[in-house]
């Protein structure tokens, strides 16, 4: 029960907080870029909630950081590639198309021309078939009837 | 208020003097009510395990009688099992702390229609309701399914026994809500906050309603995959429960976004998290299944593929029970440090999965199509809806699941989140919007392509025209919410248009005349996809036009947001049944026009030791205007995070006329026509 309890503190995402009112830069521009940043950023220690999102404690040093390589003149890419030395991989919400990931990334793509390939080839081939074939049953009674 | 209380605690606490000298002793009657549940929730095991057996066994022999004995069986597992939930729920609004479950999840000063709800808000008690509606659905099938032939039904209903079997297995052996304390102490720990909400009061019962009702479909195809035969009978049959599962999940999954939206404190309405995602993916099969099915009923064809997507939606409610109920996605080593309930759950789902798999695998193919289709008709076009949502499925599953499979397979820890979903599922939504206009006004086995995007000139034309005027008044703002409204506008006009047309060229008032007697599933459906397009609409709206302010604000100040004046004019502590507030006033003026006070709160629940925060929202259908109260600062003042969030109302409007649609289609008359021919069944068809 207790791991329940637990379970559910991790699953529902906590109340309010995120981004607080004194970290925000003086410049909009640059805010703009750092919230686009944290917001693909996950809070480490959260289930699936974002550093923009998460008022954990550590979701505020990680917005204080982005914001920090941002002042000192980072791009965003070498503002997320610092998060990902410091923390690996696991902090990115959106994972890299590379390596093993690829899979993950060309699944729906793969499906979607396979599973419109199927449905093509299983039409094509019912067409062929002819319309409406007779069925057994209805075969037999056919040939009684010719029969009689 | 605790003074006020506490006599009244103590004397509904009376039954403790005696749980103290043991619990369940005679002479007590709250224990023997609970007793009683828990006897009853054994018996039900059993009459399931008839139930899953007898009737198979009578309907592979010919056995009249034994097939016979579906129904009482089915009525006798659903009465024991109310009895049951109904002592569990006593044991709550009674707050009897010699049960377990009640000593984790009440308090004797929580609200009462918290007291019941908690009877769902754990683990226990939400598998007790999962079993509660999965056997009020067979028990359906047995009332109401008369008309059924009678080995059809014998085996439904047969096959809701085994599943039934096995949650209640499950339960008892695992997850037993009905555990006893030795010692029951003098209050309870409450239930968690979060959950303590009309919105997430009523969430889980329709998720559940329609998770279960899809095993619904379950049972109808492995039935008639054991019997060899599908035709356009089993489709009316499956169709209403489907479209009643897919309402009930509609209007659950909307509820708890809702929730979502004004409980967590910044307006985010889907996280995809994995536990929104178990909901999600069977709503998208549902949805699938729901269309394929009219295929099966009006043409004879795509059988086997209704068949797998019958066996697939329920493969995902049992899957999104896993998800939910082992803890596997939180993390792997919480699985593994308590894999005993994580591994029944993957086992159920192992047995009728796999073996429904392994039945489609051998009979599937014997289920021959009889309607032939062109490559563009009716048929073609709920083909192309069905891969487009499948597939959008799949892709939901494998982001959900790819964090795990990525650790235990290569090693490498990564995150799945937002980002991910929403560049990898939305395109197909995209394409399903873009084709679903032109593919509902598509004629029955051939039709041109041509044609029928003709008769959609007029939606393309006005949404056009409307989505350049919102990207014109818009300036400066990302493409995001013009291409919602030109999706969104192209559905809506697009089913009015379908509607229109069915009406003939005549008189506008024969028309109009001829449009209100049309069926009442083309309404359904019309319903169904206009509300589709306000969701979309609604949620670039949301996403694109809403804005933001974050700051500190002492009482008496006022900013500006979007037009409106927000003044803080005090912040008080205000006590609460279960809770201590912490409530802010603001109060919002458009120039010199009041608008409205708002009261955004922070609750802690000393019980639970659980602070939530409670938003101030002003609902209109133009915009919500939302203000969340932050942290008290050093410096004096208060945290305030508000927003303008413009159309998000038609968010909840956009799914609520979706499961209007569901309803009225599901009131048609061919429907009613299929369920009132119980009392007069009928005449056997002749053998072919």
């Amino acid at each position: 029960m207790r791991a329940f309890l637990l379970a559910l503190l991790l699953v529902l995402p906590m109340a309010a907080g995120a981004v607080q009112p004194d970290e925000i830069l003086p410049d909009p521009a640059m805010e703009a870029r750092a919230r686009a940043i944290t917001a693909e950023l996950r809070c480490v220690v959260c289930r699936n909630e974002s550093v923009d999102d998460s008022n954990a404690e550590i979701a505020r040093d990680i917005r204080l950081m982005v914001r920090e390589r941002l002042v000192a003149g980072d791009t965003d890419t070498e503002a997320v590639q610092y998060m990902v030395d410091r923390f690996g991989e696991y902090i990115l919400l959106n994972p890299r198309p590379t390596g093993s990931n690829l899979i993950l990334w060309i699944t729906g793509p793969a499906l979607l021309v396979a599973g419109l390939g199927i449905a093509l080839m299983a039409a094509r081939r019912r067409r062929r078939a002819g319309p409406e074939a007779l069925s057994p049953e209805e075969e037999a009674r056919l040939r009684a009837l010719l029969d009689e | 208020m605790r003074a006020k209380h506490l006599p009244r605690a103590v004397l509904s606490q009376g039954p403790r003097a005696f749980v103290l000298c043991g619990p369940g002793r005679a002479g007590y009657s709250g224990g023997m009510i609970v007793e009683l549940g828990h006897y009853a929730l054994i018996l039900a095991f059993a009459v399931s395990i008839l139930q899953s057996l007898v009737p198979l066994v009578g309907a592979q022999k010919g056995w009249a009688d034994w097939m016979a004995a579906a129904g009482p069986l089915a009525s006798g597992q659903f009465a024991l099992l109310a009895i049951a939930f109904a002592a569990l729920t006593y044991a709550f609004v009674t707050s009897d702390f010699s049960v377990l479950l009640v000593v984790d999840n009440s308090h004797t000063l929580k609200p009462l229609l918290y007291k019941i709800s908690g009877v769902w808000g754990n683990h226990e008690g939400s598998l007790l309701l999962w079993s509660l509606i999965l056997a009020l659905f067979g028990a359906s099938a047995a009332w109401f399914g008369g008309n059924l032939p009678k080995t059809l039904q014998a085996r439904v209903l047969a096959v809701q026994g085994a599943i039934g079997a096995a949650f209640l297995a499950f339960m008892i052996f695992t997850s037993n809500p009905f555990l006893r304390t030795a010692l029951p102490p003098f209050d309870g720990h409450d239930l968690n906050p979060l959950l303590q909400d009309p919105g997430l009061a009523f969430h889980p019962p329709f998720l559940y309603l329609g998770y279960v009702g899809l095993s619904m479909a379950f049972s109808f195809a492995i039935a008639a995959l054991i019997e060899g035969k599908v035709d356009a009978a089993w489709g009316r049959w499956v169709r209403p429960w489907t479209l009643a599962a897919w309402i009930f999940l509609t209007i659950g999954i909307a509820l708890g976004s809702w929730w979502a939206y004004y409980e967590l404190g910044w307006g985010g309405f889907w996280f995809w998290d994995p536990v929104e995602n178990a909901s999600f993916m069977p709503w998208l099969f549902a949805t699938a299944l729901l269309h394929s099915a009219i295929v099966v009923e009006k043409r004879e064809t795509l059988k086997a593929w209704t068949i797998l997507l019958a066996i697939l939606g329920f493969g995902f409610s049992l899957m999104g029970t896993f998800i939910v109920r082992s803890g596997v996605i939180t993390s792997v080593h919480a699985f593994a440090s308590d894999p005993e309930r994580g591994v029944f759950i993957l086992l159920i789902f192992a047995v009728f999965v796999g073996g429904a798999l392994t039945l489609f695998a051998f009979r599937g193919a014997a289920l021959e199509a009889k309607g032939v289709f062109a490559l563009v008709s009716r048929e073609s076009a709920l083909v192309l809806n069905n891969v487009l949502l499948a597939v959008a499925s799949f892709v939901v599953f494998v982001g959900t699941m790819w964090p795990l499979v990525s650790e235990l397979a290569f090693g490498r820890v990564l995150s799945v989140g937002a980002p991910f979903f929403n560049a990898a599922f939305t395109p197909f939504m995209v394409a399903l919007a873009i084709a679903l206009p032109v593919g509902a006004v598509m004629p029955w086995k051939r039709g041109k392509l041509g044609k029928a995007a003709a008769s959609m000139t007029g939606a393309l034309a006005l949404a056009v025209a409307l989505a350049g005027l919102a990207f014109a008044l818009q300036t400066g703002r990302s493409a995001l919410a013009p291409i919602g409204v030109l999706l969104g506008s192209w559905l809506v006009f697009g089913a009015l248009i379908d509607l229109w047309t069915r009406g003939g060229r005549q008189g506008i008032g024969d028309r109009l005349r001829r449009i209100a007697r049309l069926p009442r599933a083309d309404w359904g459906k019309a319903i169904a996809h206009g509300g589709l397009g306000v969701t979309i609409f609604a949620v670039t709206a949301v996403l694109g036009w809403a804005s933001e302010d974050i700051r500190v604000l002492r009482p008496g100040e006022s900013f500006t947001l979007s037009g409106h004046t927000f003044t803080l004019t005090g912040v008080e502590r205000q006590p609460g049944p279960n809770y201590i507030s912490t409530m802010a006033t603001v109060e919002v003026h458009d120039g010199d026009r009041f608008i409205t006070t708002l009261h955004p709160e922070k609750r802690v629940y000393p019980a639970a030791g659980m602070p939530t925060t409670e938003a101030g929202i002003h609902y209109t259908l133009t915009r919500d205007l939302y203000v969340a109260l932050g942290d008290p600062q050093d410096g004096g003042g208060w945290a305030l995070r508000t927003y303008v969030k413009p159309f998000a109302v038609w968010l909840w409007i956009g799914a609520a006329l979706m499961a209007l649609g569901g309803l009225v289609s599901l009131s048609d008359r061919r429907f009613r026509v299929a369920a009132g021919a119980r009392s007069a069944p009928i005449a056997a068809k002749p053998a072919e």
